[in-house]
């Protein structure tokens, strides 16, 4: 149903390290190879060899070049998902129920059965989480890995998303914010993490850790103050004719 | 956001139908037999034309009904059941007056209040969303209503009403584009900020995730050259409410009249409406660095 829950006893999310994110779009192809073979309609492509490819995608991961106030220029990658937020304006304009958040874990889920394909939810998320799947007709977005997180088919180490499991610089973190003490909880509280877009009061659950300050290269020599030498006696009367000279 | 034909002719089409059927209902104009079957039978045309019109932009259409389920929280729901109930109330009014058979008049006028309704959900559809700034605002309710008044207004041939919905829509769309323009800057939101990297220093875009324009792209990061803008705004002014409050001024009260200014005022409607779609940023576009100026 599209009333948000009121209070949900987990709030699962992700948090994302922009400091340690290297961009190898590991986590984009993890979670389209998950999400095309189980969970729902198969994720699908619209004319993948040819000149034109375009898909559906639940991960985008974007390249951004800053440019801070000193120093050289940083490239910082951002991926960028559904954040199932709190107050998700997705799941209140959806018209058929489709889309709802759990009560119990705060995940945001669209039932395909009862989708129409109007893209309305894709229009109220501010943060392009959403998109139609061309071929199924039905809005697709991150499960957060619904399938895989409470799997007890799956080894231990396996149940949680596909993004956070084959990110290689752990810059994915998977836990339960509604938990002050859990992994994310305290990233968050340690790093300074943020919420994206908080003007627009949907308060997002997925975090974002911001890139820490880099060094400040050492642009004086390190022998600088050996290079200082005053000079004494013979070597110093002799530096003052020559100064005179001069 | 993307104009498509489908969205552009449902609001369009559907405002117009449910401005004509409110006049009919309110007894404005009271036609009898085949006049009244013309009447009726263009408002209902033009409402439910509309509304099935919304329906081709639909992934799955065959399950449009489950769209009555939500109406606690979803406008577009609200939309559904406004309609329908809407067309129920004045079918009795529309037999009536077909037929000649007398039956009161009661539920006409609850329906054409109903009309003013229904046209009110759909402009939450779009007055809803945050993330389009320029929709976010009552300008859009006021721009569709009045053209409600004003397309009803010249369907029926009322020559005060037109002239009152003229100027309404002249002044609402006056506010909806002062408004609109500035509405995306007056957020303050830039690629820095919806990134939250403005705490390191002044972002831009590197490299897109994807090669080719994808959903969110076509869908919702539409460019539109200035120059369309500029030509398209003064045509949605001149042919949606100037032109046609001149004719109705100063032509005589006749049915060809209120013809000429229906058509004249549905270009004028249809112009404005795509600039509406057209010319709406959504906030998606800041990640990829597109915003059209």
């Amino acid at each position: 149903m599209t009333q948000l829950p009121t209070h949900t006893a987990k709030k699962l999310g992700l948090v994302v390290d922009l400091d340690t994110c290297v961009g190898c779009q590991a986590c984009v192809t993890a979670c389209k190879g998950w999400n095309d073979q189980g969970y729902g309609a198969a994720l699908s492509d619209q004319n993948p060899y040819g000149a034109d490819p375009s898909g559906t995608f639940l991960n985008r991961v974007h390249s951004y070049q800053v440019q801070p106030d000193v120093g050289a220029a940083q490239i910082i990658n951002f991926p960028r998902s559904c954040l199932h937020c709190e107050d998700a304006p997705c799941v209140t304009v959806c018209p058929t129920g489709a889309s709802y958040k759990r009560t119990e874990d705060g995940i945001v889920l669209v039932n395909e059965d009862a989708c129409i394909g109007c893209g309305l939810c894709a229009w109220a998320c501010p943060y392009g989480a959403r998109e139609l799947d061309q071929a199924a007709g039905v809005m697709k977005k991150c499960t957060l890995c619904v399938d895989r997180i409470y799997n007890e088919n799956l080894p231990e180490e396996d149940r949680e998303p596909a993004c956070v499991r084959t990110c290689p610089t752990n810059a994915r973190h998977f836990g339960d914010f509604a938990d002050p003490d859990s992994n994310v909880s305290k990233l968050v509280a340690e790093r300074g993490g943020y919420d994206l877009m908080p003007d627009l009061k949907t308060k997002p659950t997925n975090k974002y850790l911001p890139p820490r300050k880099k060094d400040i290269p050492q642009e004086a020599s390190l022998l600088a103050p050996l290079l200082d030498i005053q000079a004494t006696g013979f070597a110093g009367w002799l530096d003052k004719v020559l100064g005179k000279l001069g | 956001m993307t104009p498509a034909p489908s969205v552009i002719l449902f609001t369009v089409l559907s405002g117009m139908g449910f401005g004509l059927l409110a006049f009919l209902g309110a007894g404005f104009v009271q036609p009898a037999g085949w006049a009244a079957f013309f009447h009726w039978g263009l408002g209902y045309a033009l409402a439910v034309g509309g509304l099935s019109a919304a329906t081709f932009h639909l992934g799955n259409p065959q399950r449009a009904l489950r769209a009555f389920t939500q109406w606690q929280t979803s406008w577009l729901s609200r939309e559904a059941w406004a309609s329908v109930v809407t067309l129920l109330l004045l079918a009795p009014v529309a037999l009536s007056d077909w037929l000649g058979l007398g039956w009161p008049r009661i539920s006409g006028l609850i329906g054409a209040v109903a009309c003013f309704a229904t046209v009110f959900t759909t402009s939450m559809i779009y007055a809803q969303i945050a993330a389009v700034p320029r929709w976010n605002n009552w300008t859009v309710p006021a721009m569709l209503l009045a053209f409600e008044l004003t397309g009803g207004a010249l369907l029926s041939g009322q020559v005060l009403p037109a002239l009152i919905g003229c100027i309404a829509l002249i002044l609402a769309l006056y506010a909806h584009k002062t408004k609109g323009d500035v509405a995306f800057a007056k957020r303050g939101q830039t690629l820095g900020k919806a990134t939250g990297l403005d705490r390191v220093g002044s972002a831009t875009v590197f490299e897109h995730p994807h090669t080719s324009p994808n959903y969110l792209m076509r869908e919702m990061i539409y460019v539109v050259a200035r120059k369309h803008v500029a030509r398209l705004w003064p045509i949605a002014f001149g042919l949606g409410a100037v032109v046609p409050a001149l004719l109705v001024a100063a032509l005589p009260a006749h049915p060809l009249t209120f013809a000429l200014a229906a058509l004249i005022h549905l270009t004028g409607a249809l112009a404005s409406r795509w600039l509406f779609f057209a010319q709406a940023e959504h906030v998606v576009g800041l990640y990829y660095g597109q915003r059209a100026v």
